[in-house]
């Protein structure tokens, strides 16, 4: 059973894969741009094979669990991922747009990639997660995600198209940024999967900054080392570390992001030299048939049904869990702060469109920015600020 | 202030962009677009601004300055998540010192501008009270005069009002008849159809324009359930660490409630126990590393009678229940939360009274080391008297035994052991893994033969009157949500001059919908397609900044 699912979350994402090609096949066909035409019709239908096959990892695991499969970090990923594709399909047939499938595919394999590089073991559960609430909260919250995760892709859409690409700008240089976020996350994959592949171990003895003796274990070369660290006899061919971390830097997390800027670097470079010209400026020019009304409205759109669901996954249930496991209904977690920051940020974006008129390129960046805080809050906030959120740490 | 009369009749409050009824400009003209969002009513923000309530109504009905006590907040909330706030550090530390320790400078600078608390801060919560004041004040400044303005609409629509709609198109057409099949579509559509003069006004969704100060009527809700929890007696919230075997009055129940702790059990996953696919999970960690159950099998009593000081109180059994996380007991508004425990907590010290020389022993004794008793006679002539009793013992400054605490985390005994042979007695002192004899050389010693442990539960007391208020701000807040979220409001008008058929049509969001469905409506009817006016004056201008709402 356990097989099947991580092979059905395999086949999910060939096809994903796929079916991101033949949205792709849709911009180049000159007459039917924008509209559905036979590779549009295609596409949609391998990546409703493919969210089929997701689902059907979903349900494998579930059942080989004993529990939901939203129980740690790599679950609770891929289910967002799940998501993403979800709430595209739905607002596909609703728009019928296939560029958005140009983008959110992608962003959804790259979330699911992200996620396979967290231990997929199936975990037993903790006391505290051990409540129906457990699936009722955290599926609700990534729906919510997912469809606020929609309007940054037609945010960004919409921003690959109208940003002048003919001097440099701020609005250059921050697209710029953002598609070089994303490439670096393919970075990350990139290199720790390549890592992995070749089984690299090096075990670490080093002392924490409460002055004990404690055991770390890189699994990529450690470019940055742990305070007075010393590679085990085990791994004395490994890499000695360039520079050495002081205790209260956790030195194994920070290698893993000096790596991922790394890769990300290197691929971002590669393809300047390759295309000559601002990745975002290569891509402009395929984006001329978007209809940027509709792009927008797709994108608030997406805003207007995800603020629901999110607020009723990320902070009603939230609260109504809280309150039942933790005693109370709201605690000032990290991880909860963030929440209400997420729900902050996107009723900011609401009344700004509604009441200021904040259309198009500005309601465009927003969308960016508010997907970079809902990143912020599944990565950062379980990587680096970890509080009760069991996941932290995992 | 004087009304404005319109020429169709109708009598408008001041400040009204454009009548209520039929939709003439009262004010002159610059746009071409009628600007919608109120329905040009007249809003109290909008139109008096002189006395010094003015300008404060003014100043919290202005979206711009919700926006901003919006982003405020939301960029202080993320500075709380720097560092670990005050009430998330380890307990028996000094927060200056903490914070200086573990983050340098930047946390020494953090605890010093009260960052570390800052949730409860009072400009954090000031922020929130203003949020709290612009909803009330926005709201009320819109909603009245919206339902004015929704109310008293009319079907026949000036022509002014029609041609500066977002969506409009005229028509040459001679068949009267096309505006039944029009009409038809409409109602199948579930619009609701107004008829007068021939003009036609379809109308769908108009409830969701209610939407947004449904949401807010129910924040304010939440936000005054918050505030209640500060009211005495609304919030009990205490701890009760509890023994097994032990019975204890329920803390913030003011002595109505008791609890009996039967037993405290803690598991954890063990390799071999569980389900199979769990095994990569738990050798990563390690078997035994997972803790899988925290249960208090508890019993819950209510006194009966009247407290008497001094008394046992009387106790009836309510029930029993096993207390876990995420399965709290509930009693009478009162609920019991498994949170901490102590594994294996001494209860009971045995010893055995020895002679030195021969090992021989004459009897044991077993010490309560919550309730020790003063004597314990051993029959034909031994007897063990204590002296002093240390639960938590340490040597003070002055060299002499002392207790921590009544906890027995360490316990010490002073004996005095009586034999026939020693009718004075013998002194000494007894701690784990030591013994002094004070006095000098005895002949009797007082063995160590075992120790018997319990554990002990910690359970978080809970009553909150505040909840009701809050589950009921969040289901209003949802209600409205979904209401101005997932539907809209759309008008079409339909309107006949001078042989000619004028479409105009007006959503408050999601205007693709609406154009999707004019275009099935009038398809094959001849009537044209209105124009997306909005689109236009967006091309002619060459900028996208601008929509209308
Ligand atoms: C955290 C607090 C708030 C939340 C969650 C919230 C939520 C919302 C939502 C969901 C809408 C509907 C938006 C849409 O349909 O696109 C809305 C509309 C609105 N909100 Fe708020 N709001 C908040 C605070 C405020 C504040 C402080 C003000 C005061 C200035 C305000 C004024 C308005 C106004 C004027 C509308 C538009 C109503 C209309 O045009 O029909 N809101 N709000």
């Amino acid at each position: 059973m356990v097989q099947l699912s991580s092979t059905l979350l395999y086949i999910a994402f060939v096809l994903y894969l796929i079916g991101t090609f033949f949205f792709g096949g849709t911009i180049r066909d000159k007459k039917g741009s924008g509209r559905t035409n036979r590779w549009a019709t295609f596409g949609i239908i391998i990546t409703i094979f493919g969210f089929i096959a997701q689902l059907g990892y979903f349900i494998t695991r579930w059942i080989a669990a004993g529990h939901a499969p939203v129980s740690n970090l790599f679950e609770f990923t891929t289910f967002f991922g799940m998501m993403l594709v979800a709430a595209f399909i739905v607002i596909y047939f609703i728009y019928k747009t296939p560029v958005l499938g140009v983008f959110t595919l992608p962003v959804a394999l790259l979330v699911i990639a992200y996620a396979s590089m967290f231990p997929r073991e199936i975990t037993p559960l903790i006391p505290a997660l051990q409540s129906d609430w457990l699936k009722i909260h955290v599926t609700t919250a990534a729906a919510g995600e997912a469809i606020l995760a929609v309007s940054f892709a037609a945010g960004l859409i919409y921003l690959i198209r109208v940003v002048d690409q003919s001097t440099p700008s701020k609005r250059t240089f921050w697209l710029e940024f953002v598609l070089f976020c994303l490439i670096t996350t393919l970075g990350f994959v990139g290199v720790s999967s390549a890592f992995a592949i070749a089984d690299y171990e090096a075990k670490f003895q080093w002392i924490d900054k409460n002055g004990k003796k404690t055991e770390a274990i890189y699994e990529l070369p450690a470019l940055v080392g742990p305070h007075k660290g010393t590679l085990e006899k085990e791994s004395k061919d490994r890499m000695q570390p360039l520079v050495e971390m002081p205790a209260i830097i956790n030195a194994k997390k920070l290698n893993t992001v000096i790596w991922s800027l790394f890769g990300g670097a290197v691929l971002y470079f590669l393809l300047r030299l390759v295309l000559r010209k601002r990745v975002a400026a290569a891509i402009q020019p395929f984006m001329k048939n978007v209809n940027l009304d509709l792009t927008d409205e797709i994108s608030y759109r997406a805003v207007a049904i995800g603020f629901p669901v999110f607020t009723l996954g990320a902070l009603i249930f939230a609260m109504i869990w809280a309150q039942i496991a933790w005693t109370r209904f709201w605690g000032w977690d990290p991880k909860e702060v963030w929440a209400l920051i997420t729900w902050l940020f996107y009723a900011a974006f609401l009344h700004l469109r509604l009441s200021r008129g904040w259309h198009g390129e500005k309601s465009a960046w927003l969308a960016v920015i508010g997907f970079a805080i809902i990143m912020f809050n599944l990565v950062a906030v379980n990587l680096v600020i970890a509080g009760l959120h069991s996941y932290a740490g995992s | 202030m004087e009304q404005v009369k319109c020429e169709c009749g109708h009598v408008n409050p001041f400040g009204t962009a454009f009548c209520e009824a039929c939709g003439k400009p009262l004010e002159e003209a610059e746009k071409p677009l009628l600007d919608m969002r109120y329905e040009g009513s007249a809003r109290r923000s909008q139109t008096y601004n002189k006395t010094v309530i003015d300008k404060i109504w003014n100043f919290f009905s202005s979206v711009k300055v919700g926006v901003w006590l919006i982003v405020i907040t939301l960029i202080a909330s993320a500075i709380g998540t720097i560092f670990p706030q005050k009430m998330y550090l380890p307990p028996n530390v000094t927060p200056a010192q903490y914070y200086e320790d573990e983050y340098g400078w930047a946390g020494k600078l953090y605890y010093e501008l009260g960052f570390d608390n800052l949730y409860g801060s009072w400009w954090y919560m000031l922020l929130i009270a203003l949020i709290g004041v612009s909803l009330v004040i926005c709201s009320l400044d819109r909603v009245i005069p919206l339902y004015r303005a929704l109310n008293n609409q009319g079907v026949t629509r000036h022509d002014a009002f029609l041609r500066r709609q977002r969506l409009f198109s005229a028509t040459k057409i001679a068949d009267d008849r096309l505006l039944e099949t029009i009409k038809e579509r409409l109602a199948k559509r579930r619009y609701h159809i107004r008829e007068e003069n021939g003009n036609i006004l379809a109308e769908k969704g108009r409830f969701s324009r209610w939407g947004p100060y449904v949401n807010h009527i129910g924040l304010i809700i939440f936000l005054i359930g918050a505030m209640l929890r500060f009211v005495p007696g609304m919030y009990v919230d205490k701890v009760l660490w509890i023994r097994e075997g032990e019975t204890k009055e329920i803390p913030g129940t003011n002595g109505e409630y008791f609890l009996k702790n039967e037993k405290f059990t803690f598991e954890t996953y063990q390799k071999g126990k569980e389900n199979a696919v769990f095994n990569a999970a738990i050798d990563r960690v390690g078997s035994g590393m997972v803790a899988k159950t925290y249960e208090t099998k508890a019993v819950l009593y209510k006194r009966v009678g009247p407290v008497i000081a001094g008394e046992e109180p009387k106790l009836k059994k309510i029930k029993e229940y096993k207390i876990r996380v995420n399965e709290p007991l509930k009693y009478d508004h009162y609920a019991l939360y498994q949170v901490d425990f102590k594994l294996n907590e001494l209860k009971s010290m045995s010893f055995a009274l020895v002679d030195k020389q021969t090992s021989k022993s004459f009897g044991m004794i077993t010490v309560d080391l919550l309730q020790p008793k003063e004597k314990y006679d051993l029959g034909n002539g031994y007897q063990v008297q204590l002296l002093s009793y240390f639960p938590d013992f340490y040597f003070d400054d002055d060299g002499n035994p002392n207790t921590r605490s009544k906890v027995p985390n360490n316990p010490a005994f002073v004996f005095k052991m009586f034999a026939p042979d020693k009718p004075k007695g013998e002194v000494s002192f007894v701690a784990i893994r030591q013994t002094i004899e004070p006095f000098g050389n005895n002949k009797y010693k007082m063995a160590f033969a075992g120790i018997d442990t319990r554990n002990v539960s910690a359970l978080t007391v809970r009553r909150d009157f505040t909840l009701w208020v809050l589950g009921v701000g969040g289901t209003v807040f949802m209600i409205g949500l979904i209401q101005g979220m997932y539907w809209n409001h759309r008008r079409i008008w339909l309107k006949r001059t001078n042989g000619e058929v004028w479409l105009a049509a007006h959503t408050n969001k999601n205007w693709f919908g609406l154009k999707r469905e004019i275009q099935a409506v009038i398809d094959g009817t001849g009537i044209r397609m209105p124009i997306d006016q909005a689109e236009i004056a967006k091309k002619v201008q060459g900028g996208d900044e601008h929509g209308t709402a």
